[in-house]
């Protein structure tokens, strides 16, 4: 055999297989998606059964499912604009300084990500109700920048450091001031790695489930993270075709642009200072 | 014109004032330590102040306690076994993955057919939302219709009658959480292995060969130390994030049967929002800090390491 094809058996004999098992979990919520609510519990029915689209009707008619993939979308986007504003001058700035100043801050606003929302979720609780912002989803808006800001600021710090100095030294030579170069030279051409983080920020904000479950209380200000696990019962039943189709509208998106803007992502994350 | 002078030289001023690095750099910076500060750092404080006090829901102090919510949990055999839990959820789904993610990662790294697709596949499970797919798996381990129990009463593995309840019981329940979090930390973890392999300059490559170095022997000496800094870090970010997590336990099994996965973080929620005493679950979550600073420490050491290389 061939060393080429030995590769390729290598290859597929070991990607096939786990691409399998990582996404049968979706291919099974498909099937249960589109099956009657009688159907799901036969077993006589695992594959043929008549397939309907009700329960996606359902889901868009009879829940609140819209509001609050509008929910999660409208704390996305403010929390989207709120990391922008604060983490990109910043990461500019850290991947400019050099030295160990530079360095050490940049390591330090990383590992303020690792705090987990598990451990700040009872201080912020009371803050959050002190502020009267109990049960609103400016509560969340709030307090979601704590996780995104750093993430954020950590990728695109690795994304500046690969934009060469000598294209600012040109600038400042033409006569641009430095604020000047920063505007007209350097956030134009990163703009790629600023919607890199836009996307991943984002993501981050619609996965957030710890935060949102212990400040929101009423159904109408819930996120998708929430209102999918709590709120879509029928009767005394969970609507498993209904949660199914519920998970698959917004994954299947989100990992469409995950594959798009992986390689991107990942010269931000191992950029910063791991390199 | 004068005014046109006073408003030319504070113009000036200011220019001069962007213009020196260090003044840029900090008016470029302070916003973002202000906002961790105020998010991070005080609720940080904040929570270590509650866990010394009696808080219950509602207030923002109660009575000093001193030691008394850390010794009464120590006391608690829920809540040490609350932390045996964490040790096993964490260390066993960790394991598999950095298993999984490097054999997927060095098969991933080849250019072939149908990359696109299947690096799709693969990808899922991060890019979809956990506490959704959380849910996704609570219905494929319900008790009557089960896909993996249908799975294996098909393959007769199991009889139909007297068929696993995967989470029904402490083990079952144990075992079908961690693969979960397997499951959603895979690709993850496979990302960041492949960027490791990546950042190996071919000409390492091609030295490694010309010395006659292949196969195992060349993964073990050459390929393995040169990506190992970059690995590690994303081992760290699964341990933290595993550890510290309470999506897939809470939605899941929400700690039973009979507390038997109850981990840190969902038997702090439990006490701290359910029960309503607040300063026992921050003492509770508190515990998670001393891992916290292991791994902070870990990282820093590799971080130094990785920029030699």
């Amino acid at each position: 055999m061939s060393i080429a094809l030995r590769r390729q058996l290598f290859t597929y004999g070991i990607v096939v297989p786990f691409a399998i098992v990582l996404a049968f979990p979706f291919v099974w919520m498909a099937v249960t998606s589109i099956k009657h609510q009688g159907e799901v519990y036969d077993p006589t029915k695992t594959w043929s059964f008549s397939p309907t689209l009700e329960n996606y009707g359902f889901l868009f008619h009879h829940t609140g499912y819209l509001r609050w993939l509008k929910n999660s979308c409208f704390v996305g986007a403010c929390v989207v604009l709120i990391t922008l504003a604060v983490a990109v001058p910043a990461g500019y700035a850290l991947a400019r300084l050099a030295g160990r100043m530079g360095r050490s801050l940049g390591v330090a606003i990383f590992l303020t990500y690792l705090v987990p929302p598990t451990l700040l979720f009872l201080p912020l609780s009371r803050v959050v109700s002190k502020l009267g912002l109990e049960d609103r989803l400016w509560a969340l808006i709030l307090v979601y920048p704590s996780f995104t800001i750093p993430f954020a600021i950590w990728l695109l710090m690795g994304f500046f450091k690969t934009i060469p100095q000598e294209l600012e030294d040109a600038a400042l030579i033409d006569g641009c001031t430095r604020f000047g170069a920063l505007v007209r030279i350097v956030f134009p051409i990163s703009i790629p790695g600023i919607l890199t983080v836009v996307i991943f920020t984002f993501s981050l904000v619609v996965n957030e489930f710890v935060y949102a479950i212990s400040f929101i209380t009423s159904s109408t200000n819930r996120t998708l993270t929430i209102g999918v696990p709590t709120d879509l019962i029928r009767g005394d039943l969970y609507n498993w075709p209904g949660i199914m189709a519920a998970i698959l509208i917004p994954s299947i998106p989100m990992a469409l642009v995950y594959n798009a803007f992986l390689n991107r992502f990942i010269t931000g994350f191992t950029g910063g200072a791991f390199r | 014109m004068a005014a046109v002078a006073v408003r030319g030289s504070r113009r000036r001023r200011l220019r001069y004032v962007t213009e020196r690095r260090g003044i840029l750099a900090t008016l470029l910076i302070s916003p973002a330590v202000l906002f961790i500060g105020l998010l991070v750092g005080a609720p940080l404080v904040l929570a270590i102040y509650l866990s010394f006090t009696d808080a219950t829901a509602g207030s923002l102090s109660g009575p000093w306690l001193g030691l008394g919510n850390f010794r009464h949990e120590l006391n608690d055999p829920i809540f040490v076994d609350a932390i045996w839990h964490t040790f096993l959820f964490t260390a066993i789904s960790q394991a598999v993955v950095i298993i999984c993610a490097g054999l997927l990662a060095h098969a991933l790294v080849h250019r072939f057919r149908g990359r696109w697709l299947l690096r799709f596949f693969i990808l899922l499970p991060w890019a979809a939302p956990i506490a959704l797919t959380a849910m996704g798996f609570l219905w494929f381990y319900d008790p009557q219709a089960s896909i993996f129990t249908w799975f294996l009463i098909k393959l007769h593995l199991v009889s139909a009658v007297n068929h696993p309840t995967w989470l029904g019981t402490p083990t079952a329940a144990m075992s079908s959480i961690i693969t979960v979090q397997a499951w959603r930390t895979i690709p993850f973890a496979t990302v960041i292995f492949l960027a490791g392999i990546a950042s190996i300059p071919q000409e390492v490559d091609d030295a490694a060969a010309i010395d006659g170095a292949t196969g195992l022997r060349k993964f073990w000496y050459v390929s393995l130390p040169l990506q190992l800094p970059i690995a590690l870090v994303a081992i760290l970010f699964g341990i933290v994030f595993t550890a510290t997590d309470m999506v897939v336990p809470y939605i899941l099994t929400g700690g039973g049967p009979f507390n038997s996965t109850q981990v840190l973080t969902t038997w702090a929620f439990q006490t701290g929002i359910n029960s309503g005493n607040v300063g026992e679950g921050a003492a509770i979550a508190l515990f998670m800090l001393p891992l916290l600073a292991f791994v902070t420490v870990l990282m820093l050491f590799f971080a130094r390491r990785a920029e030699v290389t």
